[in-house]
């Protein structure tokens, strides 16, 4: 991150957390990924700065990195909303209706898939199969999975999260 | 061990590993490839040159798969054909197909590929994707919407130059080559070497062009237009015109330049030659401070007349640009003294005189642009042409070059050596350093056989020579029984290596370090014919050695012309004029 | 150790904590204590039982007395009624779909009653989370025997014997590969997981990470010894927090037990394993592009050969099996490849787990013997269509495979009948469809799918899939033409023969098996513009039946397009130019006036 961002007190707390993490792992290519799943449990998302701040850590290209970052959709360079909605796109739901219930999420909150909305209270997105076919249409949202979500009950599913 | 199989019906007998593509060669099938590049690992991705192996799954890719005992393989079944010609129409409907406004028309590896599969109307719906065009270095234009993903790009840039700048970004459909997050090439450590846009097989990543400024300057009847070309250029200008690698051209070249209309064709041989008269200089005033004086000096020497190795140094290790030679390269050096020196005598006001240069090279062109390199009172050197721009210009000037008579370059500026010549490839450099130092310490002749150092010749990524100096000359006798030693390196993978010792301190014994950034140096150049592959690179090699044996003269040194210039114009090596004119500073960068 | 006289199992599988398995667990924990029954009732939680559509759920054993869809204020009950005074909580039985009868053990349930479980034998019925657990019912004994007793050799030559197939989809024999790698020599080999389980609508591996992590981690310490390997890695999706949690428990207590590490069991045998989580790639299940990524690239795949039993991870020979495969081989090496071989028909041996899902009336994660028939599966096990409704195809194999029909529902389920249906066994997936399932729809659900998957290398995958979505988006969009059919059959046929890697050789396979047993459903898109199961929207055709209408004016009301006008008390009409086909207004007539077509 540039000097200005990261000398605020909880961002170098932060640093000093990826730091240590790096410190544990080999300075090999393979420590990559790892890196960036702890960088992102920190952050909550892989901006480009951090992004070359690993790069110059792990010693790997800085184009390398984001080559990475782009191809894994786990990884994520926009900041999340508080809370995430995440569609269960799986076939089991989508033979039960998933598609609807996504339409729903995106139209009452006027966002797409991979989008947050402006107040930054929700993200939308979607997967595939949390393992709770029996449930499907599934939606997870934070860590609590709803089953058998229809596009009538989404309003009411949002109000939960405030 | 060899492997008998048949392909098309047709027995062939190959050594164990080699692959179907080069098994069908031997015999004249002759099958596409896009990909695929020659010595290296061939990713596999584009899928044209696909064949039909009897008892496989799945077609297989020729380029990587291996032959074995047996084999049945159908290059010209109709499966096989329709996959290949299937791929390639993929491809174009992914493709601008914009071939009439494109820098590779009718050299285009995918635009060839398509006329010989007669393929003349697209089935598939068209699916172009637009990018904006990079424009924001001097050496290189980027056009990804004309991108086919063959990731030959990236090979060169992260595998062999290791610089690490172009890699694969996001997936599936939306895969795209760039820097990283930054959308400009100008933003990353690019080095504009160039070696990009010398495998690209389509017109994605091209020099950029200087050709419509430098026929405005021709067509300019104020301008007097002045040009030099490299020694590189020589070996290998003649490709673009069909004739084999390894052709020499030096003197159709000359006329070929002269019938453009320029007005003065010189020869960036003759500061070559200088070159190593100011760094040879250079080299022998840091051994007196190191070993008469006992001062601390940087040593060993770095040569510095490759542009795509100082920005290498400048971004990676700037540590190391204490031990760079002050002196510019060899085509800034001609170009400001064709604004000075050769303006005074010829009475032209410099301010009228543009200079071209053609260069192997698009490195070239980022350091003609460099703020730094105006010491002629002007931009030293305006415009820059790759040697591929120079053969356009001559195929649209309607010149039949192959058969052009041989003409000679002009004087003044235009008269050099065999060392001059060899600045063209690995090993070069230095071996035209060593041919004058060592004279100048000795009196003598370098004792080796031609005057070649044999071990720094070839293609090996890095090489050494080291010999013991004898019978020095009483100025130089602390030099007496010292053993020289000098590295030679190309390619920039092999530099990594090198710099990462130098930042190690193992290199304290070298005296002397030739870098290029280039495979082969520069007739492997960013900017020469395509494809460069290393029998491309050996026969420009063997062009190069056989013009420096042809020459009367093959010492800096000898050079008439530089006798000249230091008695009428330069006074001394290293003195206060070429100071101003010939030597240079870097600065770290990033 | 503390014996009680009751032990209850609790699923705390991943879709039983979503059903609120934990609060449940407290609540019987809170009234255990308050009828003092602390030291004579032990709770374990379980992986997934398997049902998880009844979830949560819990055996009382030594009884085996089966509760279901429980909550936390049932438990009081459960304590009071069942544990004090014996009593069975009738309630929260579980109640047959077919006869209402009422169920009181876990086997007797249909779903249950054909499973053969050998692969789940521990799910549901240990705690995943203590290693002792898992030794108790025989856990490491393999490991052990396989050390002490018997020759590299002879562990790959049992595998042989079973001929147990790799259950990640392509069914390749297992013990051949660990021959092949095992017969190289190399400083370093690798085993590894293939925990990464991307097909779309499977939860398989996920069941059995959670319920029984030791079993996989047994077995991939018995291949490091067959092949000479001292290292390992599980490939994990980042998407499956729970399992990575208890795998890593696992890791640790095998460690601290001396069941990894240096000198297992005192033999000369070391072997340590590491988890290394997948970042959402659907490739990433491919073995080369998963070893690309477990490398720190782009998981891009390679060509093969050099196969990975030649070079592997890191350039060395390398095994790598999916979770399945591993979790059969402790009981092939205690029990002989020959007694596992007289599991299942023909060349496919064993049992195989599937997520069965979609429109069956029981959903959840069965173990069937190899050999079984579709029919079986879904109306024996599955219960048959919910609802009622017509049986329409099955869908197996997720996005590499096929949609089978309601002709074929007698084909055992075999590595051999399976492909020659246009379907493939895959690694689990099982849905099933029934009439509201449009399958031109589904082949652009799969077509999607792998559109989104493809890593972009090689041609054919990158644009060919992309311009079968097109087409396919064309067809249920109903702007199809018959020219857009032929392209999509060609490019089918294409893409299979030439991609790079497994995912787009088989990414046609859907659009083929559907174009296979239900071309007819393509025409009418196409010809007819229509969709007979009503999925495909823009084909749908919304009217107001005048003779039902009674002009209330809801509709118009509902209608986001008003796109309906009408007087009140007068039958209403729908624009079909503005009509958004939102289904609305279908929604708010109370008189069933609005149709659809
Ligand atoms: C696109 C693609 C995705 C795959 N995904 C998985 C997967 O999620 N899990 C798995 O075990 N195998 C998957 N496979 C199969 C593996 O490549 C490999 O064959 C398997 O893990 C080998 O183990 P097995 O022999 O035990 O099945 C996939 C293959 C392809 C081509
Ligand atoms: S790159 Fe080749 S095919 Fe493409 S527009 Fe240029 S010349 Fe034509
Ligand atoms: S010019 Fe050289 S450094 Fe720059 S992108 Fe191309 S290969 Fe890489
Ligand atoms: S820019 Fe050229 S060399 Fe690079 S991937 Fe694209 S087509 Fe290939
Ligand atoms: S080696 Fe020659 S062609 Fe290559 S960058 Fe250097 S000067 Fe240019
Ligand atoms: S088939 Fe698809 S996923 Fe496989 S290498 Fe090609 S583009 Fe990548
Ligand atoms: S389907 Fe929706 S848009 Fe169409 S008429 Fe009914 S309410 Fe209006
Ligand atoms: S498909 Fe949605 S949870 Fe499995
Ligand atoms: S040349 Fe062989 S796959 Fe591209
Ligand atoms: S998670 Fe409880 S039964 Fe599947």
């Amino acid at each position: 991150m540039s000097e200005k961002e990261h000398t605020c007190g909880c961002d170098n707390a932060l640093y000093q957390e990826l730091n240590a993490f790096i410190a544990s792992v080999p300075r090999t290519r393979d420590s990559l990924i790892p890196v960036l799943h702890k960088a992102q449990a920190l952050f909550g998302y892989l901006p480009v700065d951090l992004q070359e701040y690993i790069a110059k850590a792990l010693d790997v290209p800085a184009s390398e990195v984001y080559g990475v970052v782009t191809f894994y959709t786990y990884f994520t360079m926009q900041p999340r909303g508080r809370h995430t909605i995440n569609v269960c796109l799986g076939t089991a739901c989508y033979v039960r209706g998933a598609k609807q219930v996504v339409e729903a999420f995106s139209e009452l909150l006027g966002i797409k898939i991979g989008e947050t909305t402006p107040d930054r209270r929700f993200t939308l997105t979607a997967q595939r199969c949390f393992g709770a076919c029996g449930l499907a249409p599934a939606v997870m949202i934070n860590q609590d999975v709803h089953g058998r979500v229809n596009p009538k009950k989404v309003a009411e599913l949002l109000e939960q999260y405030k | 061990m060899t492997v008998n199989l048949t392909i098309d019906n047709q027995p062939v007998t190959v050594p164990k590993g080699t692959t179907i593509l080069n098994a069908a060669r031997s015999i004249g099938i002759k099958i596409p490839t896009l990909c695929h590049m020659e010595g290296v690992v061939s990713p596999g991705s584009c899928r044209v040159c696909l064949v039909e192996v009897e008892g496989a799954r799945t077609l297989l890719p020729s380029c990587i798969a291996q032959v074995a005992e047996g084999m049945i393989v159908h290059v010209n079944s109709k499966t096989a054909r329709t996959a290949r010609r299937t791929s390639v129409e993929l491809i174009l409907a992914n493709h601008p197909l914009d071939c009439n406004n494109c820098s590779r028309n009718n050299n285009c590896e995918l635009q060839t590929i398509a006329s010989d599969m007669g393929i003349t109307a697209s089935r598939f719906p068209r699916l172009v994707q637009e990018h904006p065009l990079d424009l924001s270095t001097s050496g290189l234009t980027r056009d990804m919407s004309k991108c086919i993903l063959c990731r030959r790009c990236v090979t060169a840039c992260q595998n062999i130059q290791q610089v690490g700048v172009l890699a694969a970004q996001k997936r599936g459909f939306a895969t795209i080559i760039g820097g990283g997050a930054k959308a400009n090439l100008a933003e990353t450590t690019c080095v504009q070497c160039g070696q990009c846009a010398a495998v690209c097989p389509v017109g994605a990543i091209t020099e950029k062009d200087a050709i419509a400024d430098v026929w405005a300057a021709l067509d300019d009847p104020k301008k007097h237009v002045v040009v030099h070309t490299a020694p590189a250029i020589r070996a290998a200008l003649g490709e673009c015109f069909g004739m084999p690698a390894g052709s020499r051209v030096t003197g159709k070249m000359v006329t070929a330049l002269r019938r453009l209309g320029f007005d003065k064709v010189f020869d960036t041989n003759f500061t070559a030659d200088l070159t190593i008269m100011e760094e040879g200089f250079e080299l022998i005033k840091r051994l007196t401070d190191a070993v008469r004086d006992k001062k601390a000096v940087a040593l060993p020497q770095f040569t510095s007349c490759c542009p795509g190795w100082i920005n290498f140094a400048e971004t990676f290790y700037p540590k190391s640009l204490p031990y760079l030679s002050s002196c510019k390269s060899p085509m800034q050096m001609e170009s400001a003294l064709i604004k000075t020196w050769y303006a005074q005598k010829a009475g032209i006001d410099p301010k009228d005189i543009v200079v071209v240069s053609v260069m192997p090279c698009t490195a070239k062109k980022h350091e003609a642009n460099r703020p730094e390199m105006v010491d002629s009172g002007f931009k030293d050197t305006d415009y820059v042409l790759t040697t591929r721009e120079l053969g356009k210009m001559i195929t649209a000037a309607g010149i039949d070059f192959v058969n052009l008579s041989d003409g000679r370059a002009d004087e003044l500026a235009g008269e050099s050596t065999g060392a001059a010549d060899i600045f063209a490839n690995t090993g070069g450099v230095m071996e035209a350093a060593l041919r004058t130092a060592y004279e100048v310490i000795t009196g003598r002749e370098l004792p080796f056989p031609s005057l070649h150092v044999a071990s720094i010749q070839g293609l090996d990524g890095i090489k050494e020579a080291s010999f013991k100096l004898e019978g020095c000359k009483p100025e130089f006798s602390f030099l007496e029984g010292v053993t020289v030693k000098v590295l030679v390196a190309h390619g920039l993978g092999n530099a990594h290596k090198v710099c990462k010792k130098l930042e190690a301190g193992e290199l304290a014994e070298f005296h002397f370090v030739e870098i290029m950034t280039c495979p082969g140096g520069c007739i492997g150049g960013g900017g020469q014919p395509r494809l460069t592959d290393d029998n491309v690179r050996r026969a420009r090699i063997a062009a190069i050695y056989s013009e420096d044996e042809s020459r009367a003269l093959r010492k800096s040194h000898e050079n008439p012309e530089i006798k000249q210039i230091y008695a009428e114009f330069l006074g001394e090596p290293l003195g206060h004029k070429s100071h101003h004119l010939l030597h240079t500073t870097y600065t770290p960068r990033q | 150790m503390n014996h009680y006289r009751t032990q209850i199992l609790l699923c705390a599988g991943g879709a039983c904590i979503s059903s609120g398995c934990e609060s449940v667990r407290d609540a019987l924990l809170r009234e255990i204590k308050a009828n003092g029954l602390e030291s004579e009732i032990e709770v374990i939680t379980t992986g997934c039982m398997g049902m998880c559509e009844i979830g949560p759920m819990m055996v009382v054993s030594p009884e085996g007395i089966f509760y279901q869809k429980v909550k936390p204020e049932d438990m009081a009950d459960v304590v009071r009624e069942h544990l004090v005074k014996g009593c069975v909580v009738e309630r929260l039985l579980y109640k047959r779909a077919d006869n209402d009868e009422l169920v009181r053990f876990l086997e007797d349930i249909p779903f249950f009653k054909l499973q053969k479980k050998i692969v789940l034998r521990n799910c549901g019925k240990i705690n995943p989370e203590k290693i002792e657990e898992y030794i108790a019912v025989g856990g490491y004994e393999a490991l052990g025997k396989a050390l002490t007793s018997m020759t590299p050799d002879q562990v790959i030559e049992e595998v042989l014997v079973s001929g147990l197939r790799g259950r990640g989809g392509a069914g390749f024999p297992t013990g051949l590969k660990w021959k092949f790698t095992a017969k190289e020599s190399a400083d370093q080999k690798y085993v590894l997981c293939n925990a990464d389980e991307g097909d779309p609508g499977a939860f398989m591996d996920r069941s059995q990470l959670e319920g029984d992590p030791h079993s996989v981690i047994e077995a991939m310490a018995i291949a490091g010894y067959a092949i000479g390997a001292s290292k390992g890695y599980v490939y994990v999706r980042a998407e499956y927090p729970l399992a990575i949690q208890r795998l890593s428990n696992a890791l640790d207590q095998a460690r601290a037990k001396g069941l990894l590490g240096e000198k297992i069991f005192n033999s000369n045998f070391s072997f340590d394993l590491q988890i290394r989580m997948g970042a959402g790639a659907f490739v990433c299940g491919e073995e080369t592009a998963l070893m690309r990524s477990i490398e720190g690239y782009r998981g891009e795949p390679r060509p093969k050969p050099p196969f990975p039993a030649q070079k592997g991870l890191f350039e060395k020979p390398t095994v790598l099996n999916n979770v399945e495969t591993y979790a059969n081989i402790p009981y092939i090496i205690m029990h002989g490849g020959a007694e596992f071989a007289k599991i299942g028909s023909g060349k496919s041996t064993g049992t195989k787990v599937f997520a069965l899902a979609g429109h069956v009336n029981n959903s959840g994660l069965v173990e069937v013997p190899m050999g079984i028939t579709l029919r079986e599966i879904v109306y024996d096990i599955g219960g048959g269509i919910r609802g009622g409704k017509d049986f329409k195809a099955v869908q197996i194999g997720g996005p590499s495979g096929g949609c089978i029909p309601k002709e074929h529902l007698d084909t055992p389920v075999t590595y051999e009948t399976l492909p020659a249906l246009g379907a493939i066994m895959g690694s689990g997936g099982l849905i099933v469809m029934n009439e509201d399932a449009c399958m031109v729809d589904v082949a652009r659900y799969f077509m999607d799918f792998i559109q989104d998957e493809s890593c972009g290398k090689c041609t054919p995958c990158r644009i060919g899939t992309k311009i079968m979505l097109d087409l396919l988006n064309k067809i249920t969009h109903g702007t199809g033409s018959e020219q857009d059919l032929e392209q999509l059959e060609f490019l089918a046929g294409q893409i299979g023969k030439s991609a790079l890697c497994g995912l787009g050789q088989t990414a046609p396979n859907p659009v083929l098996s559907t174009l296979r047993y239900f071309r007819h459903e393509y025409i009418e898109h196409i010809k007819d513009k229509h969709c007979r199961s009503k999925v495909c929207r823009s084909m749908m055709r919304y009217t107001i039946n005048a003779a039902a209408c009674k002009g209330c004016g809801l509709c118009k009301k509902a209608c986001p397009a008003d796109a309906i006008s009408g007087e009140r008390k007068a039958p209403h009409s729908i624009d079909a130019d503005k009509c958004i086909r939102c289904g609305a207004c279908m929604e708010a007539c109370p008189f069933t006036a609005i149709e659809v077509k």
